[in-house]
């Protein structure tokens, strides 16, 4: 089958690959780029480990077609921190033990930083409603929903 | 907030318990939270390779004959591994142990004993080119009758799952159709109890449902080594496994893991990782076989279901002075672990109370069900579930509050165990007294002022009582099992001794004897590698023959040089020191 081309912006580098049409953007990912952040949990858009951002919205890149995001900003959980400075969300789900086995912080962090860049003071229904989409098999998502709202509150505090 | 109670560990600690209590952060977070954690699947190969396997329809069935000759040709497809591809495809997972008989092959022979037995295994350019071919690989069944019910499957004429134990039952030692504890004469005080109870309980399989499915990628190394990214739990269990049923030396067999995306007891059975580096081997290049969601969640293995029978005889004033349960694992088609679950579930019986009279029979029963594993556990939980509800029952029937109830008759320090060992470390009283505290839950005055610490192993609390057996109390053969009682065991008594000779199969139910099991003796001797080197290294033409046996006829077993596997170490099954 022929390979088609296809570029982006990933995490603020410019990216190419040569890809088959019908491949989705979590395989270009992970087997074109060599980008693991994003997590392959059923391929079906139930589970939310492969969440990414597509300038700026939360999708999940299983169900997304490669070559429909040529030219757009595709961020992961990789490209959070600035350098060696964590994000606040990252140190918060340090400090709250919101990762288990860590297969779905990943995808939680890029659900929950979609959040917060739109809403930054969001309420617990609002953390909630956010990471609906997002299955996490280990923690019972308490600490996840905990370290989201302390992140906003920490941005709250340095904002202050 | 989490207390911890250091008071209660002072005089088995000399140190302070400085870190528990305390928030410590884990070393693999930082990890977690940027991304950079490396799951098996999280590893960048040049030429890697797809697997997927084509699975049984049927609960039950004889393969007639397999056509791969298409799948073969499709496009993308290098490899197309079959049954007679697999060195020594026969296993069972406690065998590292010497436990159990293998009993379960990689893949498929001559029969698919439960919905979704992997047959055929295609290994492709892609995933997509893989799922493709595996559609064209033609198999030809005879379905045949199927039990899913773990007492229907015991009974005379039900069809015979696992041709290994052809009494569809997990036979102990080669003996023992199943667990067995008395402790005192049940039978005599149920017939004094002024209430006897008992209840059914029945538990569903239970998916794990980790996040991360199971899978690994499997790649030829420098120095005809074999690196094996691998979602295992066990991660030298699996590589124990892998070398067996592969048949080449374990230090062939470089292992990378530990970095699991959920398991849960959901990642010990070692699912892909022997056919991934089998495809390695074979075709020289690197192959990655994961499940996806829906074969995780139909063919991953569950926690088995269990069927288990609670009788108690309780006095008015609340005692339990009897308990026998009955209970049967689902251990599916073939054994996995749930033979040590039986042994877990009787070491637990009769759940943390003194009962003066106490007897068991667990079975693990075969049924054309996905074989189960461990998870979280297992043998234990069901049994906790049906002896708890249990409890609020007995507590109903006799008017006592259930916090009350389980005070009562709670274990305390130097009580008997129905195992004939004392009670040491009990805290069931402390417990429910915080947990009544914690709810809010009025006790009573003297409830309150209970201790662990007192009252134990007083007079008959501390002794091993004479019991009763019969011949089922000896060896559990179906046949023996409404035996009259031939002896009794004075008080005291340590240990029952074995005084009949176990009968042979196929002799007993007048059930038809058990067909021949099939060999999969390797062909070539032990000492040779399967492939000999550097052939691993070298790609395979995707249409040479295996150089695996299946055309010869299986070599019979040379006395005195069966493998062995593993070193020396502790068996929690046995408790003793075993190769
Ligand atoms: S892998 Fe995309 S939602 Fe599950
Ligand atoms: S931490 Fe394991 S799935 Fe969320």
């Amino acid at each position: 089958m022929a390979k088609v081309p296809v570029q982006f912006r990933l995490n603020g580098s410019d990216r190419a690959a040569f890809i088959d049409a019908a491949d989705n953007l979590l395989m270009t990912l992970r087997r074109g780029l060599n980008e693991f952040a994003p997590k392959y949990g059923c391929g079906q858009g139930t589970c939310g480990v492969c969440t990414v951002l597509i300038d700026g919205e939360p999708q999940l890149s299983c169900l997304t077609l490669a070559v429909a995001c040529e030219g757009r900003h595709v961020e992961t959980a990789s490209g959070m921190a600035e350098g060696p400075n964590l994000h606040p969300l990252q140190v918060a789900f340090m400090d709250n033990f919101a990762a288990q086995c860590g297969f779905c912080t990943p995808g939680m962090l890029m659900a929950a930083r979609a959040l917060l860049d739109r809403n930054p003071k969001p309420s617990r229904e609002e953390v909630i409603e956010a990471i609906a989409g997002n299955i996490c098999r280990c923690t019972g998502y308490e600490p996840i929903i905990n370290a989201i709202l302390a992140a906003a509150g920490a941005g709250d505090q340095k904002r202050a | 907030m989490l207390e911890i109670r250091k008071d209660y560990f002072a005089n088995e600690r000399d140190d302070n318990l400085n870190v528990i209590g305390k928030g410590i952060q884990r070393q693999d977070m930082p990890g977690h939270v940027t991304g950079r954690s490396r799951y098996f699947d999280d590893h960048a190969f040049e030429g890697l390779l797809h697997l997927k396997v084509v699975r049984s329809p049927h609960h039950h069935a004889r393969i007639r004959s397999v056509d791969v000759g298409e799948a073969e040709r499709a496009p993308g497809v290098k490899r197309i591994l079959r049954a007679a591809d697999v060195p020594v495809n026969k296993n069972t997972l406690l065998s590292l142990i010497n436990f159990g008989k293998d009993d379960e092959p990689t893949l498929a022979v001559d029969k698919v004993h439960y919905k979704g037995e992997p047959v055929v295994a295609v290994i492709a350019e892609s995933e997509a080119a893989a799922m493709a071919a595996r559609k064209l690989v033609r198999i030809d069944y005879e379905v045949l009758p199927a039990v899913f019910d773990v007492e229907e499957a015991l009974k005379p004429g039900a069809p015979i799952v696992n041709e290994t134990y052809p009494n569809n039952y997990f036979e102990y030692h080669e003996k023992f159709d199943h667990q067995k504890l008395r402790f005192g004469d049940t039978e005599k005080a149920f017939a004094a109890a002024d209430l006897v109870i008992e209840e059914r309980y029945q538990t569903s399989p239970i998916e794990h449902a980790p996040t991360e499915t199971n899978g690994s990628i499997a790649a030829p190394e420098q120095d005809n080594r074999f690196v094996v990214h691998s979602c295992a739990q066990g991660l030298f269990f699996s590589l124990g496994t892998s070398a067996k049923i592969l048949n080449i030396e374990s230090n062939r067999l470089h292992f990378i893991g530990g970095t699991v995306g959920g398991g849960f007891g959901g990642k010990v059975d070692s699912l892909t990782e022997p056919l991934a580096i089998l495809g390695a081997m074979l075709t020289g290049r690197p192959v990655r076989y994961v499940l996806d969601r829906e074969e995780e969640m139909l063919y991953g293995s569950p926690r088995g279901a269990e069927r288990v029978y609670v009788k108690d005889g309780v006095m008015r004033d609340g005692r339990i002075i009897a308990r026998h349960v009955r209970s049967y694992f689902d251990a599916g088609a073939y054994t996995r672990l749930s033979s040590y679950a039986a042994i877990k579930c009787t070491a637990h019986l009769p759940g943390p109370y003194w009962i003066p009279n106490v007897s068991s029979d667990i079975y693990v029963s075969y049924t054309n069900r996905c074989p189960s594993t461990a998870m979280r556990g297992f043998g234990i939980t069901a049994a906790d579930f049906a002896l708890e509800v249990q409890m609020d029952k007995l507590a109903h029937a006799v008017n006592m509050d259930p916090m009350e109830f389980r005070i009562l008759n709670a274990y305390r320090d130097g009580d008997m165990k129905a195992h004939r060992r004392v009670a040491k470390n009990t805290a069931l009283i402390e417990c429910v007294q915080v947990a009544a505290e914690k709810a809010r839950w009025p006790i009573s005055e003297s409830a309150r002022r209970q201790s662990s610490l007192e009252g134990g192993g007083q007079r008959e609390r501390g002794q091993i009582p004479a019991t009763p057996i019969d011949q089922r109390g000896q060896i559990g053969r179906p046949e023996t099992r409404s035996g009259p009682v031939t002896q009794t065991l004075p008080a005291g008594t340590m240990r029952i001794p074995l005084t009949k000779q176990p009968e042979l199969e196929g002799s007993r139910d007048a059930r038809p004897v058990a067909p021949n099991v099939p060999r999969y003796e390797p062909a070539r001797p032990m000492t040779q590698p399967v492939v000999q080197a550097p052939a691993p290294l070298a790609p395979m033409p995707s249409a040479a023959p295996p150089p695996q046996p299946g055309v010869e006829p299986p070599a019979p077993p040379a006395p005195g040089v069966q493998p062995q596997h593993g070193a020396m170490r502790f068996s929690s099954v046995f408790g003793t020191r075993r190769r």
